[in-house]
């Protein structure tokens, strides 16, 4: 297949590739680490959603810009894949505001207090 | 693939109908489309968890003082906290700890396969998918470890309180299944069931794929086709399903 990698082999035989690979490897396994850390010493409250939410895209910017190799394509796929990916953010939020008001102004559970 | 042409470098490379588009391969490409698919249903499925989350009353009493009940949502830790062969042992989020260390190694073995497969470098290729699938079966077998235990639920129960027909009813629940959930509201298993159930699925269709392409690998295939691209395709989607799973952890276990 028409390949740029396939008969391009880089001059160290890839062992600089291989060494972006395991730097990945540490970022994450560091970031799930400190997530655990956290969600055993930080009070249940909007700064600690804030800072797992913020962790979360750390590591998924990690797993796909390096190893599904976005970061290296051209910047138009990595528009193509970022734009509807931003928008889905969005309806997230959306819908999590939205079930703010469920709760909040048809208080649907007051009856069962 | 018929529909692509090896070039020299330099040339600009081509389908078959033309200059290929953004530099991509037809086939890396569609995989990129079909996994863009694949996160709008993932995200439905998250989305819908944070409407009913937030639609629920959240627990506000102390963390050390929390039990069971179907009248707010729980908190994750205080669900997820057994593992295999410490029975009765409260080890809060261990287990899928593990479980996302597993899927996480795995992730990175296979982007070794794939950087084996740009030197056509076919023993290790080999060895990394080897890697890779055993990362992806024990994956499975811990998850449906961990179904059977929400399922089969906790040695005492919890009470839970129904208003039927005008009338306070308290009944003790053991376990979940998608009409009455020990743990918390029901929505809260019908969602874990849903979304930890797909991912699984996904998973099951990674490890398959994964099979596949070891096998071609380990009969020469890709040698005699000259490119170890497929190999990349399915990274693609394995890492997809490590990206899926970095988000259901957070969302579902640890907020």
């Amino acid at each position: 297949m028409a390949n740029s990698h396939s008969h391009h082999v880089p001059a160290d035989g890839g062992a600089a590739q291989r060494k972006v690979i395991w730097k990945t490897f540490w970022v994450l396994l560091i970031l799930t680490a400190l997530e655990f850390l956290i969600a055993f010493t930080m009070h249940h409250g909007t700064l600690r959603i804030t800072i797992f939410v913020l962790m979360t895209i750390v590591k998924a910017f990690y797993i796909v810009g390096e190893f599904m190799h976005l970061k290296h394509e051209t910047k138009s796929l990595i528009w193509l894949i970022l734009w509807p990916t931003v928008l889905v953010l969005w309806l997230i939020v959306a819908l999590i505001v939205e079930g703010g008001f469920i709760f909040e102004e048809l208080n649907i559970f007051k009856f069962l207090k | 693939m018929a529909s692509t042409i090896t070039s020299t470098s330099g040339e600009p490379k081509l389908w078959l109908g033309g200059v290929e588009p953004m530099k991509a391969s037809y086939g890396k490409l569609m995989m990129w489309f079909f996994l863009i698919s694949d996160t709008f249903t993932f995200s439905g499925l998250l989305v819908s968890y944070g409407l009913i989350r937030y639609s629920f009353p959240a627990y506000t009493g102390e963390v050390a003082d929390f039990t069971f009940s179907n009248l707010y949502w729980p908190i994750p830790e205080k669900v997820f906290s057994a593992v295999p062969f410490l029975h009765g042992v409260y080890l809060p989020l261990v287990f899928v700890g593990i479980m996302t260390f597993i899927l996480i190694f795995s992730s990175v073995t296979m982007v070794l396969a794939v950087e084996a497969g740009h030197r056509m470098d076919r023993k290790n290729v080999e060895k990394y998918l080897l890697w890779t699938l055993l990362g992806g079966i024990t994956f499975l077998g811990c998850q449906a470890w961990e179904w059977t235990h929400f399922i089969h639920g906790t040695d005492e129960g919890s009470v839970i309180r129904e208003l039927i027909n005008g009338e306070w009813i308290e009944r003790t629940v053991f376990g979940a299944n998608l009409k009455e959930n020990q743990y918390g509201p029901v929505p809260f298993a019908d969602l874990f069931f849903f979304i930890t159930g797909f991912h699984g699925t996904h998973v099951f269709s990674g490890v398959v794929l994964n099979y596949l392409v070891f096998y071609r690998t380990s009969t020469g295939f890709y040698d005699r086709r000259g490119s170890y691209e497929m190999i990349e395709k399915v990274g693609l989607y394995w890492h997809f399903v490590d990206l899926v799973w970095v988000f259901v952890f957070t969302f579902f276990y640890l907020v």
